[in-house]
Formats: C-alpha cells, structure tokens, sequence
C-alpha cells in the first residue's frame, strides 16, 4: 500500500495533481458545461435539454453566417501572413535576426488591446499617417474609407500580424538552434542552391515540426481574440467571438445558452482553421517536394527574401508609431484633425483623474499572484521531475500545458463562468485564478527549456558535498537559474497584464485592470484618457522585462557562465 | 390636485415616522460599500460619480464604487443570473443607472427593491406627480421603483465651421445627406443613441393617428414604420461609410466629428457639446440644433435591485443625487453640464442661488430654445425598431 502511494507523494506528484486540480480540470469542466449549455441543459436558467434550441436561437442571429466566416479568415490570414513574413525574415537575416529581438521587446510584452488602440489611430482615415498624406496632398476632409473596422477586417488582419510576426521570429530562432542549420546551408549552396531553395526545401520542412504547436496557439487565438478584434474588426457584423461575447452579457439571462451554443461553434471553427492550415501545410511540403524533384534550385530568387524584410520592417515601424501615438495622446489636451501633432498638450489625463492608479494597482496584484503562482507550480513540477529522474514536458503535461492555449478562450470560459454563478467564490480569486490558467503554461515552457539544460554536474557536486535536496535546490539551482526565472516570470507578468476574457467574464465586471478599463475606454470620446490606460498596460511588462534582463545582469556581474541569456 | 398641497399633505402625514427611518436607513448604510453599475463611457460622469462618491463617504461614511459598464443590459444580466442562480439577498449589484427597456425587464420580472423614492429625503424638490416626467419612464409608471437623476433630451450637435444648421425635420435629412455624401451617420442602433435617432425619425414620419404609447402588435408596427424605412433606405447611401457601419455610440461619433470625418453628431444632453468644448474634446464651433417640432426627451434613474446586499447604501447615493447642491454641481458646465431633474418652482431659496450662479457657455442652449419634449414611444417600439434594423441591414 505504501509502495503504490509512495509515486503520488512527491514533489512530482502534489505538483501534479495541483496542476491538474488548477488548469486541467476547470478547463475541461468549462468545455462540459458549454457541451451541456449548448446543447440546452443549464437548470439553472430552466432549461433541461438535451435539445437544439440554443443552436436555432445562435443560428437565428442576424449575419451569423458571415461573422463565422469573418473569424475563420481573419485568422487563418493573419497567422499565415505572420508566419510568412516570420520565416521569411528569419531566413533572409540569418543571425542578424537574433539581434532583433532586443528592439522586439516592447512589443513582444505590449498586449493586444494597447496595440490595437494605437494602431487604430495610427491608420484611421483621420490618422496619423492620413494626416501626414493630407498636408502634402492638401486633403481638406478624411477620405471616407473604411481603414478601421473596414468589412473585409483588413485592420483586425494588420493589428494580429504586427503583434504576432514578433512573437514567430523568436519561436523560429529557438528552433533553429535545433537544427543543423550552418552545415545543411553550406551543404545545400555546394550542391548550387539558392539560399530561398535550402530555406523552402531543406529547413522548412525540419522546422515545421518544432513550430507547429506555437503556430497553432496563434491560430486559435487569432480565430477567438476578442479585445483586437472589438477594436479593429469589423462592426456589422462583427467576428463570431465579439457576436458570442456579447450574447454571453445579454441582459436575458437564457442568452447563456446560444452563448454556450456560439463557444462550440468558436471551437468548431478553430479546429476547422487548425485543420485547414494542416492541409496547407501538408500540400505546401509535397508541392515542395514537388520543385526539389523537378531540380528547380532558385539560384538568382534570394532577392525575393527582401519582400519579407519589408513587410517586418513596416510592421515594425506600424508598431513603433502605435506605441508611440499612445503616449502622445496620454498627454495631449486637444488634439484635431488635420494636425499632425497635440495643438495643446497637458499632464492632465494623468493628473487630473486618478482611476488609472486603482486599475493599475488592480492588474499590478493580479498579475503578481498569478505569476507567483505560476512560477511556483512550474519550479514545483521541474524540480520534482529532476528528482523523480522523468522528462519535464512529456506525457499528459505536454498536453495539460496546451489544452488552455490551443483552446478558444471563450469556449472555456463561458462555460466556466456558468458554472461560477453557482458559487460564491469571490471575483478577485476567480480572476486570479482565472489567468493562472493561461500564465503557468507560458512560464512552464519558458523554464523547460533552461532548466533541462542545467548542467547536471552542478547538482551532482553539491549533492556530494552533502547538501540536501530542498538546500541544492534554493541554494545551488534557483541561483544559478535566476536569468531565465526572472524571464519566464517576465512573461508570465505580460501574459497577465494581458489577460481581456478572463477578468471580465470571470470578476463578472467588478475587476478593472488596466486592459478591462482600457479595452471599454476605447469605445468613449475620450482617447486621452484610453490612452493613459494602454501606455501604463504596454509600458509596466516591458519595464518588467527590463528589469528580469537587468537584475540577474547586475547580481551576476562577476559570474561570467552566468550572464548569458538563456531562454 | 394641487401637486404642492399633495406634497405638504404628504409631509404632515409622515414626516415623524419617515425622518426616523431615514435615519435608520443612514445608520446601516454607515460602512458600507455601494457597487453602483453605471455607463462608464464618459470621463466626466465617471469624474461627476466620483465625486458624489466623495460626498457621500465624507457625509455618511458610504463608499461608492463606480462598476463601469460598457452596456447597462450588463448588469441587469447580473441580477438575472443571481436570481436563477438562488441568490435572493447578498446580491453584487447595489445600484443601477438605467432607464426605459432597461427598466421595464427589471420591472416586470420583479427584480427591484421597492418603492423607495418617496422616502428620500431630497425627493421632496422634485416633481413626483402623475404624468410627470419623473415618474414615467418611457412610458411605464417608475411607481417610485427608481429615482431620478438627470434629464436627457435629443439633440444634435454639428460643426459651425463645416456646415450651416442641419434641416428642421428628420424628413430633410435625406436631401441634406445627398448634397453632403459621408459626412452624418448615427450610432449602432443596437446602441441607445441610434435606437434614439430612429425613435425620433419613427415619431415625425408616422402616418397621423398612430398611437406610440402601447406596445405595437406585427401589423400596427408595420404599419406605422413603413414610412420610417422608406426614408431610410433613401439615406442610408449618403451616410459615412455608405452605411456599411456604423459607430458603436455617441461617444464614438463625438470623436469622429473631433478627427473632422462627419460635421454632426448626436446626443441626449444637451450641454454635451458645451461640456466637450470645455473639455477638448471638440472644436469651439460646434452649436445645438434641435428639430423644429421638439425633441424625444426622457430622464435617467437610479434603481435599486432586489437582492442588492447593501439596500441603505444605495438609498444614501440615490439620495446625494437629488440634493439641490450635487444637482446644481452636475448642471454646473464646467463639471458635467447635465439638466437637473428638480422642480425649479420647489427649491428654496438655497437651492434656487445655487441654480442661479452657474456659468454659461455659447454652445450652451437655454432651456427655452430646447423646443417642446415629445414623449419616449413605449418600450416595447425601441426593442422592435432596434431587431427590424438588425434584420434588414445586417447581412
């Protein structure tokens, strides 16, 4: 008896089972209660299905059809487009790549509604850039252009793939590290290929395969995002998951259940996006199978590798102006069409009103538990796989980890918010709670990879010195550890900071952080004050991650082995 | 009968009994925290409810959190979901800024406290009598299950500098429109605002006799809307963006008109555009236009739900609310800008000075040139007009 207990009560186990108890289980609970809700049994609003009736009221929803449609291809088009322009920059940069992402970083850690609201100004047909166009052009009025909000969600496209096309590059770097990618380019070009042919032919298909879960991550998100696309889709109608979030707040409470019947549809729609993508995928590699067949060697396209530069460098600048723009309006007074800057500028909307203090010191707890949670989860379960001597992200983790990211956010927490109105839990836990779902899998990833390469004999010469299990840990890895810690815990801040769905659907409208308030506040006449909130949101994880880069830096100053960015 | 007599009989009637509640009412709300659900999209009113906030801590020790909603329906979701979820007292919601639809669910699936207005002590400066617009709301009896707060009232709101006013009727919108391709639009009729514009369409454009006042039945909306979408569907090609979308609200539309792309917005207060040009938030041209034959008026209220788990609290805010001074502060342009719901005629000598010394603006109309107040349809015409628009223009 003991014997087979012996296995559960470890560091290995208890981690286990809280991850489990904490992510796992209310996610799949969530995704049941939208089965059952959506399928027309919820007691609680009268309804004891099982019938279609929430499906007839969803379908009965004016421009369903072409909001489902707006989703899959807002979605699917951005995260081909990022993944285009992605690859195609790592590939034309090389090793130069890397030297980007330190000029990334603002807008790896910015979150997509700070994002969006900048962006929206910036290419607005009363815009920045219109406004530049109008002084040379001598436009008197805006054209009348829908370059925000436009039918096709162009502007949705455009604001996924500014924020996307980052976080891609430094998936794909991390991969390529994982080939042998000098040796095969040399190999390649020997044999008289193009650089573009070697890319396309020999390393794609070897990367494919380390990327593809991240790419789907950003797939089902861009399918489900609800915050970007309130702010830069379309608007009549609107995406599926903007129409599905709004009948989750309709004010007749049996609303629940095309609600639930909408968060099934959403995940029909992402498996179907996920689905589509993997086909492509599969088409693409035999039709380059296909050209390497054929002998085709591409050896005069390496100019074509521009294109891609290009379009990072422009997403890059769009980026750069919309952070920008965001911390002009936080200090303007007032601010017309057609002047390319403030005509008056004041403090005010940081002075003069206060409520930005409450929403950032409300998102500064959130965001400090749930990492603190999740750091803590993610050193319990390394930790306890290093002692039970197992591979840290095999087996069920691997999957515990992506079921919250590789599932629609809003199928999850629409149910999981049904479930919530039966209990009395308080909204701040439920939040916290709430975002430790999509935080611990973030840090976990981000700690994986370093703590697997910790040099085992570090363990092993502190374990002869006679130093326990719990001393070598605080005493000999944690240390040693600190920079890729202080990144992951960086990440999990900016994953939180983030976080739209979770805080209002979970704190039911009495949480306000810094994306809640400015996510509503974007949708006043009052940019000022929108402004203030996105700057604070883009700025406190960037400052963060400043911060996880220059503290171990300067604890580590003299431990040269030390210093070196891991992760 | 004498609305004055009515009152005084009222005073002497209860007032020994009624002071006393009251302060029972101001001893359990010592402490409490009010979670007040209200509109949060305007800076000012937000800044307008937080100083009430401060006055009703600093006066009777209440706090007041200001739970912002993108979308009043939010919280009346809420109480809903409390109810069928068995939540009877201890409830999240203590007061509620909402009015017509809004109201009229809350009112007919009993999800209120009260009545209650009648014993709020500032209750007596306001004009509480039969037909009074405080106490119907659009169309339904409030039989004092909400307190008044502030007065709405159409209006529209262009640039000076761009146009001439805009046509005296909603009939000439289309011919304005045509000579000014892309420069109107209004919000998202699934907002407010816009439901609004067609409300007021629908009334000047009704064929004679139609009574607005009933909930309509298939044939008689029909009937009285036909004329409404066929004026529409001649406007809706000359709006901005052709009419392919639209702003999701006033505010919105407001910083349209401020990025120069449309010369007219639209509004319920009709010190808006004076409050924004005080504000910078629109250009110093902008003026007031109401059309010739009046406009729809109506008032916001404050409700408490029937669950609220701090019921005195909300009753103290209901109440600050009301108090000539707060009143007069909130009309005050230089703060919000909003018409007071008080009977000037009752207010005492205090309460009339305070009115008297507020400052004046030129986008500021006078009460005077507001026009007459045309009565809000019932509510049941709004949800309707609302789902017909979605259905015909929603693709």
């Amino acid at each position: 008896m003991a014997g087979a207990l012996h296995p559960v009560i470890t560091l290995r186990g208890i981690t286990g089972l809280a991850i489990a108890l904490v992510v796992v289980m209310p996610v799949l609970l969530g995704l049941a209660q939208s089965v059952m809700a959506g399928f027309g049994h919820m007691p609680m609003v009268g309804a004891w299905g099982p019938d279609l009736d929430a499906w007839r009221a969803l379908l009965g929803q004016p421009g369903l059809a072409r909001a489902a449609a707006l989703s899959l291809w807002t979605g699917l088009a951005a995260t081909v487009i990022s993944l285009i322009v992605a690859f195609g920059a790592v590939a034309a940069l090389g090793g130069r790549a890397a030297g980007l992402r330190r000029a990334m970083a603002p807008l790896l850690a910015a979150p997509h509604a700070a994002l969006a609201i900048g962006l929206a100004f910036v290419i607005a047909p009363s815009g920045w850039i219109a406004r530049g166009l109008a002084a040379a052009l001598g436009w008197d009025r805006p054209p009348d252009l829908a370059t925000v909000g436009d039918p096709w969600g162009v502007a949705l496209i455009l604001g996924l793939t500014v924020k996307e096309v980052p976080f891609l590059i430094v998936i794909l770097l991390a991969a390529t590290t994982q080939i042998p990618l000098r040796q095969q380019m040399a190999a390649g070009r020997a044999l008289g290929y193009g650089r573009t042919a070697v890319w396309l032919w020999v390393l794609a298909p070897q990367l494919w395969p380390l990327i593809r879960l991240p790419v789907m991550i950003v797939l089902a998100f861009s399918v489900s995002v609800v915050d970007m696309a309130l702010i830069l889709g379309p608007s009549n109608p609107p995406t599926l998951s903007v129409m599905v979030a709004r009948l989750f707040t309709d004010p007749d409470l049996r609303a629940m259940l095309p609600a639930s019947a909408g968060a099934l549809a959403q995940l029909a729609l992402t498996g179907l996006a996920m689905g589509m993508l993997w086909a492509g995928a599969r088409l693409a590699g035999r039709i380059g199978r296909g050209c390497l067949r054929g002998g085709t060697r591409l050896r005069d396209c390496d100019a074509v590798l521009a294109v891609p530069v290009v379009a990072l460098a422009g997403l890059l600048v769009l980026a750069a102006l919309s952070l920008a723009v965001l911390a002009a309006w936080s200090v303007t007074f007032s601010w017309r069409w057609p002047d390319l800057w403030p005509d008056r500028m004041s403090l005010a909307p940081w002075t003069g009103r206060t409520e930005w203090l409450e929403a950032a010191r409300t998102a500064l707890w959130i965001a400090l538990a749930s990492t603190g949670i999740g750091v803590l989860l993610a050193i319990g379960w390394l930790e306890g796989c290093d002692r039970a001597g197992r591979r840290v992200l095999d087996g069920w983790m691997r999957g515990a980890i992506a079921l919250p990211l590789v599932l629609p956010q809003l199928t999850v927490l629409i149910g999981l918010s049904g479930l919530l109105l039966r209990t009395d839990m308080a909204p701040m836990l439920a939040v916290i709670w709430g975002h430790v779902l999509f935080v611990l899998p973030y840090v976990l990833i981000a700690l994986a990879g370093p703590w697997a390469a910790l040099d085992p004999r570090l363990d092993r010469a502190a374990a002869a010195l006679g130093a326990g299990r719990w001393r070598r840990l605080l005493q000999v890895k944690l240390p040693v550890l600190l920079a890729p810690l202080s990144l992951a815990a960086a990440l999990g801040f900016a994953v939180s900071i983030a976080q739209y769905l979770p805080t209002l659907f979970l704190g039911g409208g009495r949480i306000m952080t810094l994306t809640t308030e400015a996510v509503a506040l974007s949708s006043g006449s009052d940019r000022r004050v929108a402004a203030v909130h996105a700057t604070l949101q883009a700025g406190l994880p960037w400052g963060v991650y400043l911060a996880a880069l220059i503290l171990p830096a300067l604890i580590h100053r003299n431990r040269a082995a030390l210093r070196g960015e891991v992760g | 009968m004498n609305p004055i007599l009515t009152a005084a009989a009222l005073l002497l009637s209860v007032t020994p009994a009624l002071s006393q509640t009251w302060q029972d009412v101001l001893d359990e709300a010592q402490g409490q925290t009010v979670y007040f659900h209200a509109w949060g999209g305007d800076q000012r009113t937000n800044d307008f409810i937080a100083s009430v906030g401060d006055e009703v801590l600093e006066r009777h020790g209440v706090t007041l959190q200001h739970v912002r909603l993108a979308d009043t329906a939010d919280a009346v979701a809420r109480v809903l979901a409390e109810r069928a979820a068995g939540r009877d007292e201890g409830g999240s919601v203590d007061l509620i800024w909402l009015n017509g639809p809004n109201f009229l669910a809350m009112k007919d699936q009993d999800l209120l406290h009260g009545p209650f207005v009648a014993d709020l002590p500032n209750a007596q400066w306001l004009d509480l009598s039969e037909g009074s617009a405080n106490s119907v709301d659009f169309t339904v009896p409030v039989e004092g299950l909400e307190s008044p707060w502030r007065l709405a009232k159409f209006v529209f709101n262009y640039d000076g500098a761009r146009i001439d006013a805009p046509p005296a009727d909603m009939a000439g919108w289309t011919v304005w429109a045509a000579a000014h391709p892309g420069r109107i639009t209004h919000p998202d009729p699934s907002n407010f605002m816009g439901a609004t514009f067609l409300k007021q369409a629908l009334i000047e454009l009704v064929p004679d006799g139609t009574d607005l006042s009933g909930p309509p039945t298939d044939d008689s909306f029909a009937t009285a809307t036909a004329p409404l979408w066929d004026w529409y569907d001649a406007l809706r090609p000359h709006l901005w963006r052709e009419g392919q979308s639209f702003p999701e609200n006033q505010s919105i539309q407001q910083q349209l008109l401020n990025d120069g792309e449309i010369d007219v917005t639209m509004s319920f207060d009709p010190a808006s555009a004076a409050a924004a040009i005080a504000d910078g938030l629109m250009p110093d041209t902008v003026r007031v236009h109401v059309p010739a034959a009046g406009s729809i008026g109506n008032v916001s209220f404050v409700a408490i739900p029937f669950n609220a788990a701090h019921q005195a609290g909300a009753k103290v805010v209901a109440d600050a609310l009301l108090d000539p001074a707060t009143q007069a502060r909130m009309q005050n342009i230089e703060v919000l800008g909003s018409f007071s719901v008080l009977d000037p005629a009752r207010l005492d000598a205090d309460g009339q000075a305070a009115f008297a010394a507020l400052p004046t603006a030129p986008a500021l109309p006078a009460l005077a040139d507001l026009g007459p107040v045309l009565p809000e349809p019932h509510p049941d015409w709004m949800t309707r007009l609302t789902a017909e628009w979605q259905a015909r223009y929603t693709r």
